[in-house]
């Protein structure tokens, strides 16, 4: 209603990041390291500065989000009045969120990179790459329209393709390149995209529009008195929590609120706008999701298509099933999920980033900001809970199988993604999100500690091999020695206990320990679930729940493995033994993480839990959330399932401590997993072997493409089509005729011609070995033919006119 | 509105004639004149042509800058051009590509081996008025006599500075093409015959005001044979799967700016034929043949790409990525909608500018190994940085990423296909398809080239790139981001031609579905 300028901050956002790309990739290699890093870095924490303004503009706002069109961007695929795509911003509660944790883990992870990266000759190209990154992941977050989203989508499926192969002369293991790993990546990706493209179509032809919301329009009508109830306890909660305020993006966040929320009381009386409800607005001036509401409101809309027309419903569903696919590309999911781990080839602080806190839940994201259709889509619904669930406890035991200490993070990446998406299924999308948030943290903590890890080790090799000339360039004799692999790992704690520590506590919070962040989001998720399954009686609720749970402990065990083989027990190489801990620039920012990890949850604590609620609040970013997401509720806490949940983990974690711990048989790099032992030995093998899933595929699918694309190409298309059929039917037909043609009508001037154009091509074509001359007299012919057909047939009317 | 004195396209069009008639007057050894006579005069007339689009009226349906001469009145045959929304972008197009041609052939080294460097230039400058004569000129006589023009000078550009099988090519490229158009110079003749007059604009207003039927009755009737007639003309040039087999053979062959202007625009003349005369004149044949010519263009989207997967030359690689991408233009025109048609000729313009750009690249890479193989390659990033980064943009946008070119005429294309009322959703879905294929076969080539270990001695000392070749890649470049990021541009003169159009169209759907059960 009121145009306001403060929003159009949201613009800085994504050009801050990318004018620091420019500049790195334009100028960077004429600049020192500390210059590209520090611009790159600051460039990252500009953006997280404005996401915390505009937090502070929300809170202001009565956490009513807006629509915002930036300065000197008119339009963007405009067809007449037919089409009408703007770019265009969304500023609201979901976006915000995501802007913050984008930004500020960004920022934690450029600074980290700046040490991690050290001495590589593409330094500037790295930097600039990585806020290209941001542009393109602030884009996604922050686009007010399905397909700006799909810039955003894509732009990071670039950056990330970009960053993987970013070694892109590195091999990595055998016939593997980095370079394949990338292209995986991307073309994995693509199947997804496939479905968002379709998505994409269906929804614009279904409501004449992709913008989420138009300006003016309020995103969850419902929401109002809740979120005044939430800002009065937040003033407190802060007061708390001022202490950690240098912490982190959440922490960070809720220090401005504590200004914010003050001003935010005051205003709230006439910030209220005219209208809290979107009833004065005609539908066809509604967003997609105000549609969409309108329409199930009214009920019986159906949807024509040209040739034939659905139902509203079931058009909802085929558009959610389509998203779906586009997440499980982005999302890492099953049937898609095989390009994350992979994906690992890239730079630490690139899977920290973009592989584990934010680019690969721009899936969850999508399927949030949907919310409205995937809580009118039971079936879709059903097939998310049941991918979300099943990913989450197939990739949970594949880790336990795994020596590559990323590799284990990455399928606890696809496994914790799994349990968003679940989350999704089963219609907790503030849970989703709330796991999004705190997975963030501790995941890129987790991935920051493994880059410190092998950091470690990889100098400690060098150290232990001093006089083997090492230097610039580095990676070439390592071939034999794996700086990942855990076998060549131990007893690590003594020599870098700052990475032990923070990896100690991002894997207690992972595993969902109390109090800490892992513990609150992924007990919502399993109340949640619990909630539609046994006290709805719904079959996704049990379905998820049941999954979830067994991933938990999963989870915890595969973690707790890798503690004992990391950094517990004794060294088992000589770079093990000589690694040093890393740097300041590195070690400061896993300090940062922990302590999100530590208390990132805390946002969202559930009421009557230990009195916590006094302290922190009730579910106060669910409340927050709620402003935008139709369909966020909080869910009530369950004290036996949260009993449940921790003994799993702690069982898990001790079962773990039991096996791989002091008494561990693993003395040596070569030895075996103590797992890999008879009946269980077997299940094991079948993890470290993850399931022979890249192999099916390649037998199904790779296989059989590439067979198809040969036969098509040689065979078909070269050999019967342009040889033998251009030989035998084309080229003799054309010789047949002109033959049977030319007899008649030879009268010597054919011939002439033929060789007069033989020796022009030949004189024109210079040393041409054997003029096709058949040919070229079939062509002579042709021309000749057509010249006459011409003649004949323009004589044609005047005949006509006389007779 | 018919202009007293020259119209600005008059000049436009006569220019490179001017040009050539200069150069045959440079004496032969002066190869640096030559050269730079035929830079200035493709580049003036491509300032001219943006003079042209400025001075355009966005909001007129019909043809604007007309001038008409008569040639042969007894016959109705007129010198008549003009441009319109259609056909706009196109001239711009075939002026834009044409200085690229110029500098990438001055880069090159083609002149040492074969001389005859006036010859090449003079036939760029014919080639270039034959292109800019077919997308001008209204009359389907002179239309016709342009479209075949095309190929004299195409053919000695294959056959005298082509690879190694050149003759056999050109020889190909040649009788295929003049071989389509036979059937449609007869169509042509019988059309002319029943209007009395070959101006298109004069035929299509009498076809729409039911002066003029061409009777039809179903998928083979007088109407259809007309429409086929045409239409596989236009079919070999686009070329649409099955007929595609002698694009492969004049790609590889050709010369570097042969290749361009192959990719860039002559294709085109099909697919701009299409728009031009087969939806105005033959509006229910069309409507009736679409879902048949969508079929074909989809087998050829996903055909094409797929064959792309298994090429180990680079170039023959691009080629069949044109069958594949020519494919949906296809698509998006008989789609007969203002999205799918609109969307089409913006992908013409992408086309010629991302696949000329890979052709572009192919050339240059060309000219540092003398190989074509992929297998020659590899890590070559690492080699040539600045290079590397500007074929990998040209990659993308050739595959479709958003915010460059080439995703704008995809989406716009998929998008106008999804809601056409003769295709609709499984069109629009096996269709999207060809964007995974084209992700998988162009970053095939690109990893294959530029990423991997840089292990081969030849390629460590490969020459950085040039100022020609930065001219000529520049260009390029702007177009991929300028259409990418602001294609309103781009469609605003367009739309009101291609509105009406496909309100003409629209008009005979239902009326078609009651006569084609």
């Amino acid at each position: 209603m009121h145009t306001e300028t403060y929003p159009q901050l949201v613009t800085l956002v994504i050009l801050i990041p990318a004018i620091g790309a420019f500049i790195n990739l334009f100028w960077g290699a004429r600049l020192n390291e500390l210059a590209v890093s520090a611009i790159a870095t600051v460039a990252s924490s500009l953006a997280f500065l404005v996401a915390v303004l505009l937090y502070a503009y929300l809170v202001n706002n009565n956490y009513q989000g807006v629509v915002v069109n930036p300065p000197l961007l008119d339009g963007w695929i405009r067809i007449g009045t037919s089409v009408e795509i703007p770019w265009q911003m969304r500023v609201d509660t979901l976006s915000v969120t995501m802007m913050l944790v984008v930004s500020g883990i960004g920022s934690l992870i450029h600074m980290y990179a700046a040490g991690y990266m050290h001495g590589d000759p593409m330094f500037h190209r790295f930097f600039a790459y990585l806020n290209m990154f941001l542009a393109f992941m602030l884009i996604l977050v922050t686009g007010n329209n399905f397909l700006m989203m799909f810039v955003g989508w894509e732009g990071v499926g670039l950056c990330s393709f970009l960053l993987i192969g970013f070694w892109f002369d590195r091999a990595n293991g055998v016939g593997w390149r980095n370079s394949n790993a990338a292209r995986k990546a991307m073309v994995v990706n693509r199947i997804g995209d496939f479905g968002m493209m379709m998505a994409v179509f269906m929804i614009f032809w279904t409501f004449g529009t992709l913008d989420y919301y138009r300006p003016g329009e309020i995103a969850n009508p419902g929401f109002g008195t809740h979120g005044a109830e939430a800002a009065h306890v937040e003033g407190e909660a802060v007061a708390a929590e001022g202490e950690h305020e240098e912490a982190a993006a959440t922490t960070e966040a809720t220090h401005e609120e504590t200004t914010a929320v003050v001003e935010g009381e005051e205003a709230h009386g006439e910030a209220v706008a005219a209208f809290t409800n979107n009833d004065h607005i005609p539908t066809e001036q509604l967003g997609v999701f105000g549609k969409t509401m309108r329409w199930i409101e009214e009920g019986g809309h159906e949807v024509d298509f040209g040739p034939f027309s659905l139902p509203f419903e079931t058009v909802l569903i085929i558009i959610t099933l389509f998203l779906l696919l586009g997440a499980t590309g982005k999302s890492a999911q099953i049937p898609l999920f095989v390009w994350l781990p992979d994906a690992m080839a890239g730079p630490t602080p690139v899977s920290a980033l973009i592989h584990a806190a934010t680019m690969v839940t721009a899936g969850v994201y999508m399927m949030v900001r949907s919310n409205v259709w995937y809580h009118e889509a039971a079936l879709t619904s059903l097939v998310v809970a049941i991918i979300g669930a099943t990913t989450a406890l197939v990739a949970g035991f594949i880790a336990v199988g795994q020596w590559d200490i990323k590799r284990v993070l990455a399928y606890s990446t696809v496994s914790q993604l799994g349990f968003m998406v679940a989350a999704v299924g089963v219609g907790a999308y503030s849970a989703a999100v709330f796991h999004l948030l705190t997975h963030a943290f501790f995941k890129a903590l987790l991935f920051l500690g493994s880059g410190s890890v092998i950091h470690g080790v990889e100098h400690g090799h060098h150290l232990a091999h001093e006089g083997h000339g090492h230097g610039d360039d580095h990676g070439h004799h390592e071939e034999a020695f794996d700086p990942q692999d855990m076998r060549n790992m131990g007893g690590l704690r003594r020599n870098m206990p700052v990475t032990y520590i923070t990896y100690l506590v991002g894997t207690l919070a992972l595993s969902g320990i109390f109090p800490l962040a892992g513990f609150w989001s992924k007990d919502e998720i399993l109340a949640d679930s619990f909630i539609v399954g046994f006290g709805e009686g719904q079959l996704r609720g049990y379905i998820a729940f049941g999954l979830l749970l067994i991933a938990a402990a999963f989870t915890a065990f595969y973690m707790w493995r890798q503690i004992e083989l990391v950094f517990h027990g004794d060294a088992r190489s000589d770079a093990a033994r000589h690694a040093p801990e890393s740097v300041a620039t590195m070690t400061v920012p896993l300090v940062i993480l922990m302590i999100g990890s530590i208390v990132a949850g805390f946002i969202n604590t559930p009421a009557n839990v230990l009195g916590l609620d006094n302290l922190f609040g009730a579910h106060r970013f669910t409340d927050w959330l709620s402003a935008t997401v139709v369909n966020a509720h909080a869910g009530d806490f369950q004290w036996l399932l949260a009993l449940i949940a921790l003994g799993l983990a702690l069982g898990a974690i001790f079962l773990a401590r039991t096996i791989y711990g002091k008494a561990s048989p693993l003395v040596g790099a070569e030895q075996r997993d103590p797992l890999a032992i008879g009946a269980i030995g077997r299940a094991w093998s079948l993890a470290n072997a993850r399931l022979y899933w890249d192999e099916t595929y390649y037998r199904l699918f790779e296989g059989p493409f590439n067979a198809i694309s040969r036969f098509l190409a040689d065979t078909l298309d070269w050999r019967f089509w342009h040889d033998y059929f251009h030989n035998n039917v084309i080229r003799d037909g054309f010789n047949a005729i002109g033959n049977l043609l030319s007899k008649p009508v030879d009268l010597g001037i054919i011939d002439g011609v033929v060789n007069g154009i033989g020796r022009l091509t030949r004189w024109l074509s210079g040393a041409v070995r054997g003029v096709q001359t058949g040919y070229v007299r079939t062509y002579a012919i042709t021309l000749l033919l057509g010249v006459v057909i011409v003649i004949v047939v323009l004589l044609l009317p005047l005949l006509q006119t006389n007779g | 509105m018919e202009a007293t004195g020259l119209s600005l396209l008059t000049v436009i069009l006569f220019l490179p004639l001017v040009g050539m008639t200069i150069i045959l007057f440079i004496p032969g050894d002066q190869g640096r004149n030559i050269r730079y006579t035929a830079l200035g005069f493709s580049v003036v007339t491509f300032a001219l042509s943006l003079v042209m689009w400025a001075s355009f009226d966005p909001n007129v349906a019909g043809l604007q800058m007309v001038q008409r001469w008569d040639w042969m009145p007894t016959f109705g045959i007129s010198y008549y051009v003009g441009v319109d929304g259609i056909s706009l972008l196109l001239i711009v197009l075939t002026a834009f590509i044409m200085p690229i041609a110029i500098l990438v052939s001055m880069a090159s080294h083609i002149f040492q081996e074969r001389g005859r460097e006036k010859w090449y230039y003079l036939f760029l400058m014919v080639l270039e008025w034959a292109m800019l004569g077919a997308f001008m000129i209204q009359d389907l006589i002179v239309f016709y006599i342009f479209f075949e023009i095309t190929l004299v000078p195409m053919y000695f550009l294959i056959g005298i500075w082509g690879a190694e099988n050149r003759v056999y090519a050109a020889v190909k490229f040649f009788l295929y093409t003049l071989a389509g158009s036979v059937l449609m110079l007869l169509a042509i003749l019988y059309v002319g015959n029943q209007a009395g007059t070959f101006a298109i604009p004069e035929i299509v207003s009498m076809v729409h005001s039911g002066a003029l039927t061409f009777p039809f009755d179903g998928l083979f009737s007088t109407q259809s044979y007309l429409f086929l007639g045409f239409f596989i003309a236009f079919a070999i040039k686009v070329p649409l799967w099955p007929f595609h087999s002698w694009l492969p053979d004049a790609h590889v062959q050709a010369p570097t700016a042969g290749s361009v202007i192959l990719a860039g625009v002559l294709l085109k003349l099909g697919t701009y034929g299409m728009i031009r005369v087969l939806l105005p004149i033959f509006p229910e044949a069309t409507v009736a043949w679409a879902p048949i010519v969508a079929v074909l263009a989809i087998i050829g989207i996903i055909y094409g790409a797929w064959v792309c997967y298994a090429q180990d030359d680079a170039k023959k690689l691009v080629a069949y990525s044109s069958v594949s991408h020519m494919g949906f233009i296809v698509l998006g025109i008989f789609a007969l909608n203002g999205q799918g048609i609109q969307g089409s000729i913006l992908q013409m313009v992408n086309h010629g500018v991302s696949t000329g750009g890979l052709f572009l690249i192919v050339g240059m890479l060309y000219e540092r190994r003398h190989t074509k193989k992929l297998a020659d390659y590899g890590g070559i990033w690492k080699a040539l940085p600045v290079f590397g980064a500007i074929s990998l943009v040209i990659t993308l946008s050739s595959m479709g990423l958003p915010g460059l070119n080439g995703f704008i005429g995809e989406f716009t294309i998929l998008l106008g296909t999804f809601g056409s009322e003769v295709l609709g959703f499984f069109f629009a879905l096996f269709a999207t398809l060809g964007i995974i294929l084209a992700a998988v076969y162009m970053l095939y080539m690109f990893q294959k080239v530029f990423m991997g270990e840089l292990d081969k001695e030849e390629n460590k000392h490969l020459p950085d790139m040039n100022w020609m070749e930065y001219a000529a890649l520049i260009p390029v470049l702007v177009g991929v981001f300028l259409i990418g990021l602001y294609p309103a541009l781009f469609f605003a003169p367009m739309n009101t031609t291609v509105m009406e159009l496909a309100a003409q169209v629209g008009h005979f759907v239902t009326t078609v579905a009651q006569a084609v059960p």
